[in-house]
């Protein structure tokens, strides 16, 4: 059975169909990519499986549980982790502490008013901040980390809830390309270790091709193509999508008023 | 009452609505340009009228009254403009707290300095010439001057409107409040544009103020209150938006001549005087538009909330090294009683000063860690105050009681306030919070019946052996260490936490499952609940309570404390309420123009000392280990 799947999504920003009647599923420990020129509406749809918007019509299955429309922290609640585009932390804790409050989140502990927040969950923190390879910079205050240590930290941060399914929306954006390498082994080791499944966008062809299971493609708001690395890159409407052969064009012209 | 009464209370409403429109458009107008808020901008108006009835008699005549009123529009425009040049420019780039309070100065320096040219007297100017009579209007007379202001409004309303249409001058402000970025990078001359956009609006609060001469006395409490009713029009009609602002002038106006208009009511056998609630219905329409249409009714989303303060350092517990220095400060304090016995003022200072302490640390406990800045956090401590005076004065219950009731009735408020808080940020949260800590003040003021009205409350003497300077001393300060290190205790707890992690990002907090609404909301009734204690403490310090002691003006006093120890430490709020309480009580009293002085200080803080006196100390400390 899928972890994830969606069936029917669909979402307009006034006449645009950002996200145009988009299906898939997401197997369990599956590395499933997402990907697509810019506009073809993946962070609409990556949005609205993580519930910062709430799709028009369409369903969003976590199991057999429907989380179209559900808040963020609901669905986080329910086993879906995240990582945004543009990383960052909360700036004025250290970086263990930034841990620890995602375990606090998840052991129900916000509301305690008493007992200090630092000793607890501590050592399950230091642990997730090993396993990243953070462990040296624990105490630190985390607004003084380079951007590929911030990556990381996100990234234990995203492991604290023990997730079903990870959603990362460009997790190597702005990185450089041997760090970019480095990050995204790292995160197969750690989900492939755990059976998480993943979703992610990602912009590099490289990163896609070499290390997603398998690939899904938008364009203009619809999904034209859903196979392995091999499959894709033979689909020839994938390739007009992105290397163009003028036919997108001529269609244009086709339905215009030009003779 | 009848419907032609309604009716000619509804016109003389169109007539208020175009005071309120000539000081809320300019105030809109600026924020849309320069996302200030001007704070002076009732000053300016207060001003206007000031200046315009010193033409108005000193040179008299026609050309004294109108050619008075265009001068002084002319002038309070200069006057904008030297505002602009030599005090924003420099804050531009600081946190939105800092602009408010530096504007918040201009309001205390500009009030003394009225206050020391024209003196305290109330000054009413002569009649306007050739408007001196009235119009037969529904059987009743209406001056002819009401009627020409009521035309006023919507005629500037036109003129501004085509304005911002058809000239240059106006398409820059246009596009500058959608995207002033956008403008500076086509190259256009911000500084020349931002100056001028001020001076126009200085200049339509100047023209406003002067054209009330022939209605209203000038006096010295108009630049708060045309402040505060500025606001409201403003947040009401929807920020920058200059269409807006005359449409909720109208209805504002309108509310408060219908109140009028319906008088005493009989409801279910209790009168009911509607013409004492002007001032909360005022609130209340703020108030729910805020909730329906958050960015007001012709208002658009601001863009994202500028953060560009410098990030805090990590909370750390408390070293030994300050634990022994807080050991050392509470046993002196606990020593003072002895010291106390050759000078009984020093109780009272002690008093004075721990009450400021505990109002300022729960007010930090918001605004710092919380990242709210609350422009009313002297409603909690007027919740408080009252709750305990009521108590005792209706009840006659014992003063434990009260006491103990105290935080609780400010608690009943925060939760009330808080709820609607805490859906806003930035301006909008100041002065939603300004304008629920008004609601308070005025129910307060006009419920004369049940809270004395402006006498207060009085007699409400703390019981033996309480009545003893030294032993109410040291119940003070029992209750300010328990304020004191329970909030701290919170900060530090998961609670703090979570509270910090929505400031510093409130879309990753969401994203690991923190609510931060709620944590936010009960943080602001935790921080309301503290602060009422200080209220309950206060009204037993002093015997008594009354309306001028829970006014904005507290709620201002409270954000210099905050500021001076510095919003980004834990023990900033207490050494910043000590040293403001210490100096509010003996050289601040010592001159009449107080207010002045208090302004100098503010702007002296905010434009050297922009992390207070802890956050500096501990700057040099930092700098010095670091070259060490």
């Amino acid at each position: 059975m899928s972890v994830l799947a969606v069936r029917q999504l669909s979402k307009a920003f006034g006449g645009v169909r950002a996200v145009n009647d988009v299906s898939f599923a997401i197997g369990a420990g599956e590395f499933l990519a997402m990907i697509g020129p810019n506009g073809a509406g993946k962070s609409t749809c990556f949005n609205m499986i993580n519930g910062q918007l709430a799709p028009d019509s369409g369903a969003i299955l976590l199991g057999d549980r429907n989380i179209a429309g559900m808040a963020p922290r609901a669905i986080w609640r329910l086993g879906v982790g995240r990582t945004f585009q543009v990383a960052a932390t909360f700036a004025s804790m250290t970086v263990v502490e930034n841990v620890q409050m995602a375990l606090l989140s998840y052991a129900g502990d916000l509301y305690r008013l008493w007992r200090p927040a630092a000793a607890l969950h501590r050592a399950r923190a230091l642990e997730l901040l090993a396993q990243v390879g953070m462990q040296d910079a624990a105490d630190r205050p985390s607004r003084e980390l380079a951007y590929g240590d911030v990556k990381r930290v996100e990234l234990a941060i995203a492991l604290a809830n023990e997730p079903r399914l990870l959603l990362m929306d460009e997790p190597t954006a702005g990185m450089a390309p041997r760090e970019r390498n480095d990050l995204i082994k790292l995160v197969k080791q750690l989900v492939l270790e755990r059976g998480i499944s993943v979703l992610f966008t990602e912009h590099s062809m490289d990163v896609v091709f070499s290390f997603a299971d398998r690939i899904i493609v938008l364009a203009r708001g619809r999904l034209i193509a859903d196979g392995n690395a091999a499959a894709i890159r033979e689909n020839t409407q994938v390739r007009e999508v992105y290397f163009g052969t003028g036919k997108t064009f001529a269609d244009g012209t086709s339905q215009g008023a030009a003779p | 009452m009848t419907l032609d009464s309604l009716l000619f209370q509804a016109i003389n409403g169109l007539s208020s609505a175009s005071g309120l429109f000539f000081i809320a458009v300019g105030l809109s107008l600026i924020f849309g340009v320069t996302r200030i808020i001007n704070l002076a901008h009732g000053s300016l108006y207060m001003m206007g009228t000031y200046i315009a009835y010193s033409f108005a008699t000193k040179i008299g005549g026609v050309i004294g009254f109108w050619g008075g009123i265009l001068a002084t529009a002319i002038i309070v425009g200069c006057i904008g403009a030297l505002i602009e040049i030599l005090l924003l420019r420099r804050i531009y780039r600081a946190p939105e707290l800092f602009q408010l309070l530096a504007t918040f100065a201009l309001v205390l320096v500009f009030n003394d300095m009225t206050h020391w040219i024209w003196g305290s007297e109330d000054l009413l100017g002569p009649r306007a010439p050739g408007l001196a009579g009235s119009v037969e209007l529904l059987g009743r007379r209406l001056p002819s001057y009401d009627l020409f202001l009521a035309l006023a409004g919507p005629v500037v309303l036109l003129i501004l409107h085509f304005t911002l249409k058809l000239t240059r001058f106006g398409r820059l402000i246009r596009a500058a409040t959608q995207d002033r970025e956008m403008v500076g990078a086509l190259g256009v001359n911000q500084a020349v544009l931002f100056t001028s956009v001020f001076a126009l609006g200085a200049a339509l609060a100047g023209l406003g103020g002067a054209l009330q001469v022939a209605r209203e006395p000038a006096t010295l409490a108009t630049d708060l209150i045309a402040l505060g009713d500025a606001f409201v029009v403003v947040v009401v009609g929807g920020m920058g938006s200059i269409t807006g602002a005359y449409l909720a002038a109208v209805i504002i106006a309108e509310v408060k001549a219908l109140c009028i208009g319906i008088g005493v009511v009989n409801l279910g056998g209790i009168s009911v005087n509607f013409s004492k609630f002007t001032l909360v219905a005022e609130f209340l329409v703020m108030a729910i538009v805020l909730i329906v249409r958050p960015y007001g009714l012709l208002g658009k989303p601001q863009g994202a909330v500028r953060s560009i303060a410098e990030p805090e350092e990590p909370i750390r517990a408390a070293t030994p090294m300050l634990k022994l220095l807080a050991a050392v400060v509470l046993g002196l304090l606990l020593f003072l009683p002895v010291l106390a016995q050759s000078s009984p003022y020093l109780m009272i200072l002690g008093i004075d000063v721990l009450i400021a302490v505990i109002f300022a640390t729960s007010l930090h406990f918001i605004m710092g860690p919380g990242g709210m800045h609350s422009f009313g956090h002297a409603a909690y401590f007027g919740l408080g105050a009252y709750g305990a005076a009521l108590l005792v004065k209706w009840l006659a219950v014992p003063m434990g009681f009260a006491l103990a009731a105290a935080p609780l009735v400010a608690l009943a408020g925060a939760l009330l306030f808080g709820w609607f808080a805490v859906r806003l940020s930035g301006v909008y949260l100041a002065m939603l919070t300004l304008a629920f800590a008004q609601i308070v003040w005025a129910a307060v003021f006009q419920w004369e019946g049940f809270t004395g009205g402006s006498n207060g409350v009085i007699g409400v003497w703390p019981k033996p052996p309480f009545n003893q300077g030294w032993a109410f001393f040291l119940l003070t300060l029992a209750l300010a260490t328990v304020a004191v290190l329970v909030l701290r205790r919170v900060l530090f707890a998961p609670f703090g936490y979570a509270m910090r992690a929505g400031r510093d990002s409130p879309l990753r907090a969401e994203a690991i499952g923190i609510d931060v609404k709620r944590i936010h909301w009960l943080a602001f009734a935790i921080a309301g609940c503290i602060c009422g204690v200080a209220g309950g403490l206060f009204a037993f310090a002093k015997g008594s309570i009354s309306p001028e002691s829970i006014h904005v003006g507290r709620s201002i006093d409270g954000l210099v404390m905050v500021l001076l120890g510095g919003i980004q430490t834990l023990t900033g709020p207490i050494v910043g309420a000590s040293v403001f309480a210490l100096l509010q009580d003996t050289i601040m009293r010592q001159t009449e123009y107080w207010r002045a002085l208090l302004g100098a200080v503010i702007l002296v803080l905010v434009l050297a000392f922009p992390s207070g006196i802890v956050g500096a100390f501990s700057n040099l400390w930092r700098r010095w280990r670091g070259a060490s």
